[in-house]
């Protein structure tokens, strides 16, 4: 097998005495589509905000496309340029216009030329079906069209691995689908994606892998069909059945491996 | 049902609610009309004209009260406020710094020049350092003095304010940027600053009303003839003319500026208020 797209070896990750991440491994090749669920304070999210150095690991190796991002001496801004990242709050610049988004960090960081830069931003503004929204602010666009943009401005870099942090979390339900098609989309196209996610649909019909994870660790990592389906492990089987049924849930302790950090 | 809770008695002796807060109401506006009254009565109307309005006086000083003093009011202004401005936003950015001694370095300057009257910083400009390093002028004559004592005060202050701005800028847009590519640096004057701007145009803008009072220190510099501002121009008119009329125009022009854009920051702050929404 050719070296995997993003690799993640040994990774720790504490904020102060709290231990987000206690040792994971994870292997992404390329065009791969990987769905990382579990319980809020899993460190899910700070594990993807690792992969590209958003968060300092405190011990481990993480590796995009061959490239070391934990060594020290590494231009981490040249990193971060082949890596795509959509957050749960879009974090659009809202002091600019649609197509500005997509142009200012193509300009400024990759010193592409103004006909060039609205030529690819044009491009990936029609991906994403929101041509027609060039010129809008983003605070007139609804949650779902601006998450849209972020996918976008992400795009427009020319990203080898797209990273969402809980892309449609902050979205009111009736708006997640358009989005999640993008993402459809880009996976059929072979797009290598690490996906924190509570969709469950999506998890099941586009990843190629489900990672499972609780307590900092990653508790199960499989198929969709067998993490999903048919899970191994009494942690995964609790919360899918919670996730699946939250009015079935019971009033229970809480447990103490809990994490503190949500996300 | 053992029901002990004291209640709210909906009906009780006295006066209601509504009718202690009409009561205070009036008297409130009974305090205001004698107030206005007896200020009316007991003022001389007569010789407060005789001394602040005389026609004659107010006449003569046109143009030179707008062509001369009022300009180099707002030239010192502006070049003060320009000063301020590069001066504040260092210090706003050393105070954010991740290097210690930086951050330390811009606290203090900001404690020290918060804490001093600007006049003794106008005195200290004029005798100090001309005493300190002999024979270095400052570029710009009185005109660069100016600006760098207004500047240094209002750097002070704009600083606070630019921090605070930057401050309030979400997280996620440094984040957003910094995983687009951006360096902190870029990303910093690309998206942060121009973002945090927007918050801090109303304060900076009240910064500037305040920097154009204080620049009628600048008499305490010595200025020529060709140098004074309102303040300055309005006193030595008055000592002149032996009468205060002057005085009363210089600050008419004074108001001429500061009331309009009083109203101006009013606006920015309601409009700034309406795009949170």
């Amino acid at each position: 097998m050719s070296r995997p797209e993003i690799d993640v070896r040994g990774l720790h990750k504490s904020f102060g005495d709290n231990e987000v991440l206690r040792g994971i491994d994870l292997e992404i090749g390329q065009g791969e589509v990987v769905c990382v669920i579990g319980p809020s304070g899993s460190g899910k999210s700070t594990l993807l905000r690792c992969v590209n150095l958003l968060e300092e690991p405190t011990k481990g190796q993480v590796f995009v496309g061959g490239t070391e991002l934990t060594d020290p001496d590494v231009d981490i801004d040249a990193a971060r340029r082949r890596i795509g990242m959509v957050f749960q709050q879009f974090n659009l610049f809202p002091h600019l216009t649609v197509t500005e988004n997509l142009t200012l960090p193509q300009r400024r960081v990759l010193r592409r030329d103004k006909a060039r830069a609205a030529k690819v931003a044009a491009e990936n503004l029609e991906r994403v079906g929101l041509a027609e929204k060039a010129n809008a602010y983003p605070s007139s666009l609804s949650g779902g069209q601006q998450q849209r943009v972020a996918i976008a401005r992400a795009l427009a870099m020319g990203p080898q691995v797209m990273l969402f942090d809980e892309p449609t979390s902050a979205l009111d339900p009736e708006l997640v689908g358009d989005v999640l098609a993008v993402m459809r989309m880009l996976a059929r196209d072979g797009m290598t994606m690490m996906v924190v996610t509570h969709e469950m649909t999506f998890a099941r019909e586009v990843a190629d892998r489900v990672v499972f994870m609780d307590g900092g660790v990653i508790v199960e990592d499989g198929t969709p069909a067998q993490v999903i389906g048919d899970p191994t492990h009494a942690r995964t089987r609790h919360f899918l059945s919670r996730l699946l049924d939250p009015a079935g849930a019971d009033v229970e302790e809480e447990t103490s491996d809990q994490v503190g950090k949500t996300g | 049902m053992t029901d002990t809770d004291v209640r709210p008695q909906p009906t009780k002796k006295g006066l209601t609610r509504r009718q202690k807060r009409s009561i205070s109401r009036g008297a409130q506006y009974v305090v205001f009309v004698a107030a206005v009254i007896a200020f009316a009565v007991s003022a001389d109307w007569g010789r407060l004209q005789n001394q602040f309005a005389q026609a004659d006086i107010a006449e003569r000083m046109f143009p030179d009260v707008i062509t001369l003093a009022l300009k180099n009011t707002v030239l010192y202004t502006v070049s003060g406020f320009a000063v301020g401005l590069a001066l504040g936003m260092v210090i706003a950015l050393m105070r954010l710094s991740s290097v210690g001694p930086y951050r330390w370095l811009a606290g203090i300057y900001i404690e020290i020049f918060r804490g001093l009257p600007a006049l003794l910083i106008f005195i200290f400009i004029g005798v100090a350092v001309p005493l300190a390093f002999p024979g270095t002028e400052i570029i710009g004559g009185t005109y660069g003095k100016v600006a760098l004592a207004l500047g240094l005060v209002a750097a002070a202050y704009m600083a606070e304010t630019i921090r605070a701005g930057i401050q309030a800028v979400p997280k996620g847009q440094m984040e957003a940027a910094r995983s687009l590519g951006f360096s902190p640096a870029r990303a910093m004057i690309s998206i942060i600053i121009p973002q945090a701007f927007r918050v801090i145009l109303p304060p900076l803008t009240n910064e500037l009303v305040l920097l154009f009072k204080d620049s009628s220190l600048v008499l305490f510099l010595g200025v020529t003839l060709e140098e004074r501002e309102l303040s300055k121009y309005g006193r030595d008119l008055a000592s002149q003319t032996a009468n205060s009329t002057p005085i009363l125009v210089a600050g008419l022009c004074y108001l001429l500026v500061t009331i309009p854009l009083g109203f101006v920051v009013r606006r920015m702050e309601a409009k700034a208020q309406e795009a949170v929404k």
